[in-house]
């Protein structure tokens, strides 16, 4: 990937003076050109993102309250992160959420963008404006609407619930039912976005793949196993990562649902990053544990890298 | 989905269809609930919000639960703040990532490999790793409670540059090669050889950006103290949490008016917006 564009040497003159090379410019023109176009994003990036995580890495070997105390206590805040029960409790909880969100939201996005891209389903874009329509709605809204909705006493949803027999009591309050429902209105705000990256990966499938399979007489589930899920292998991967670094970083509608509670079963890392850096001034030790999860979001990016192999060539080429 | 009926096209309604379009109306059915909770909810009076069993639907329909949300907050300047906030850093944030995306894609450079590499990396930072040295940096320019702090520090982002890059290689390269042979500097070669080109990527960034930014809740609530300088998503939450119990009707009131813009917007342009997801490369 060079500029030197074959198509280009149509409008070079034939004398070669050397004059005509404006059209790729010397290579330190280039360099100068590229620079000032990057400069306005990477000034606010480097100030904005890079600096903050160097001072982040530094603070977090300091016992730091953000009024100017600041001493050096080595890795005593990581030690912290590692022994704290209240942190481990947090990590299980992070995970939890985890594995309660990303299959969830990725099977039923996959589900519903296999039905919907049969150009012959009746309603067709209708279905599909409803289901992304969560997608542009706050969580922090969704939160209010879910908390009415399952609400012991006036919650529609618990109401109709208990109709069918579905005794449901006070889910925010109940140490099992808590984490699934901040969990469910995740899966509720995000699956549309999958969703539609799904309907595009599914779209780019050659229908003669399918003419193939058909003929060499595979069904429809062999036809999924065999065409559709290779074929969205790197669709797959994008909304895998994606979904469990959401998953990762899960805090507004814990924020507004449940505070953490009940008795800190739904407090993730994120609710512990904000408490322990802006409630209790704990600032070194919220930024070891900003550290812990920058690096497991990273491991998690790595093997998926390594995982789904050719997606990154694709990346970088 | 059997594998015959498929192949023949025009057919009337098999059974499979109307199994997955009934499963279709229900999961739409779900999806859709608290969205008609949120507006059915705000004009209904507080008599029927608290009363048992509950209704989907208003007997009466009332204007009180806005007029006193909108009593309790200062509305009208969180709105206002939100479309600011969002919106600033939206306009910045398009300039910035398509510069930085028009050299990372179009200019042959050193270095351009490895820097590649680096904003990916950066793609994978969550933002709550350095929020606190943020928020010192923004507290030592004196920017909590501005406009400046809400938005400098998202005027770019990796996402948005690597989304745009991916979109700018896509486009032919003849036409930037000519113009430059025309005698057309690089900046003359972006803004009218590629930017007009690139508008369903923009547009399509630049929804994701304000909708995200709009939504969004500890942002505003760590650069934001002062209760004028909130967000319309942020100010919701004041109502809640301790101290701040609202009555449903008065919370769901304010919420419609902080999905109303977005969702009538979405309404408005839904169908380029999916279709611009589907063929921008966001995949």
């Amino acid at each position: 990937m060079t500029t030197t564009n074959p198509t280009s040497r149509r409008y070079r003159p034939p004398a070669p003076l050397g004059g005509r090379r404006r059209a790729t410019g010397s290579p330190a023109g280039r360099n100068a050109r590229a620079w000032a176009f990057l400069a306005p994003a990477l000034l606010v990036i480097g100030l904005f993102t890079a600096w903050p995580m160097v001072a982040a890495l530094r603070l977090s070997f300091m016992d730091a309250s953000g009024f100017g105390r600041e001493e050096f206590i080595g890795l005593d805040n990581y030690v912290t992160v590692f022994t704290d029960p209240d942190i481990r409790d947090a990590v299980l909880n992070t995970l939890w959420y985890t594995v309660l969100f990303t299959p969830t939201a990725v099977i039923a996005a996959l589900a519903l963008a296999l039905l919907l891209n049969s150009p012959h389903m009746p309603f067709r874009s209708f279905f599909r404006t409803a289901l992304f329509v969560p997608f542009v709605v706050s969580f922090a809204v969704a939160a209010f609407a879910w908390s009415y909705l399952i609400d012991p006493q006036v919650g529609l949803l618990n109401h109709w619930l208990r109709g069918l027999g579905l005794q449901l009591g006070n889910v925010l309050e109940d140490p099992e039912l808590a984490m699934p429902a901040v969990a469910l209105v995740a899966v509720w705000k995000l699956f549309g976005f999958y969703f539609v990256i799904f309907l595009a990966g599914l779209q780019d499938i050659p229908s003669s793949l399918y003419e193939a399979a058909r003929m060499d007489g595979a069904g429809p589930w062999s036809r999924f196993r065999n065409v559709t899920l290779p074929m969205l292998s790197n669709t797959m991967a994008f909304v895998l990562i994606f979904a469990m670094i959401a998953a990762l970083q899960a805090f507004d509608q814990i924020y507004v649902m449940t505070g953490g509670g009940p008795y800190g079963h739904t407090q993730t890392l994120v609710m512990e990053i904000y408490e322990s850096g802006f409630r209790k001034l704990d600032i070194g030790f919220a930024s070891a544990l900003s550290y812990v999860l920058l690096i497991a979001t990273l491991l998690l990016s790595l093997v998926q890298f390594l995982f789904f192999g050719r997606k990154e060539k694709d990346l970088t080429s | 989905m059997s594998a015959p009926a498929r192949r023949s096209r025009p057919r009337g309604l098999r059974p499979g269809t109307v199994l997955a379009v009934i499963a279709l109306v229900l999961v739409s059915a779900v999806v859709l609930l608290p969205i008609a909770i949120i507006v059915l909810t705000a004009f209904k009076p507080v008599a029927e919000v608290n009363a048992y069993p509950p209704s989907l639907l208003p007997d009466a329909w009332t204007l009180d639960n806005v007029k006193e949300v909108t009593a309790e907050l200062p509305f009208a300047r969180l709105v206002a703040n939100s479309f600011l906030f969002a919106g600033g850093v939206t306009a910045f944030a398009l300039v910035f990532d398509s510069l930085a995306a028009y050299a990372l894609a179009r200019i042959d450079f050193a270095g351009r490999k490895v820097l590649l590499v680096a904003i990916i990396a950066t793609l994978m930072i969550p933002f709550q790793a350095t929020l606190i040295p943020l928020y010192q940096l923004v507290a030592d320019l004196g920017w909590v409670n501005t406009y400046a702090g809400l938005i400098a520090p998202r005027a770019a982002d990796a996402f948005g540059i690597f989304f745009l890059r991916q979109f700018f290689l896509s486009l032919p390269r003849d036409v930037d090669a000519a113009a430059r042979i025309d005698g057309a500097s690089e900046f003359r070669v972006f803004r009218s050889v590629v930017l007009p080109n690139a508008v369903p990527a923009l547009l399509t960034l630049g929804l994701f950006t304000f909708v995200n930014n709009w939504n969004d809740l500890l942002w505003p609530l760590v650069f934001t103290t002062d209760a004028d300088m909130g967000t319309i998503t942020s100010g919701l939450t004041l109502l809640t949490g301790p101290g701040g119990i609202v009555p449903h009707g008065v919370m769901m009131a304010g919420s419609l008016i902080a999905i109303l813009p977005l969702v009538i917007a979405f309404l408005l342009i839904q169908r380029r917006f999916i279709e611009n997801i589907a063929t921008t490369g966001l995949k």
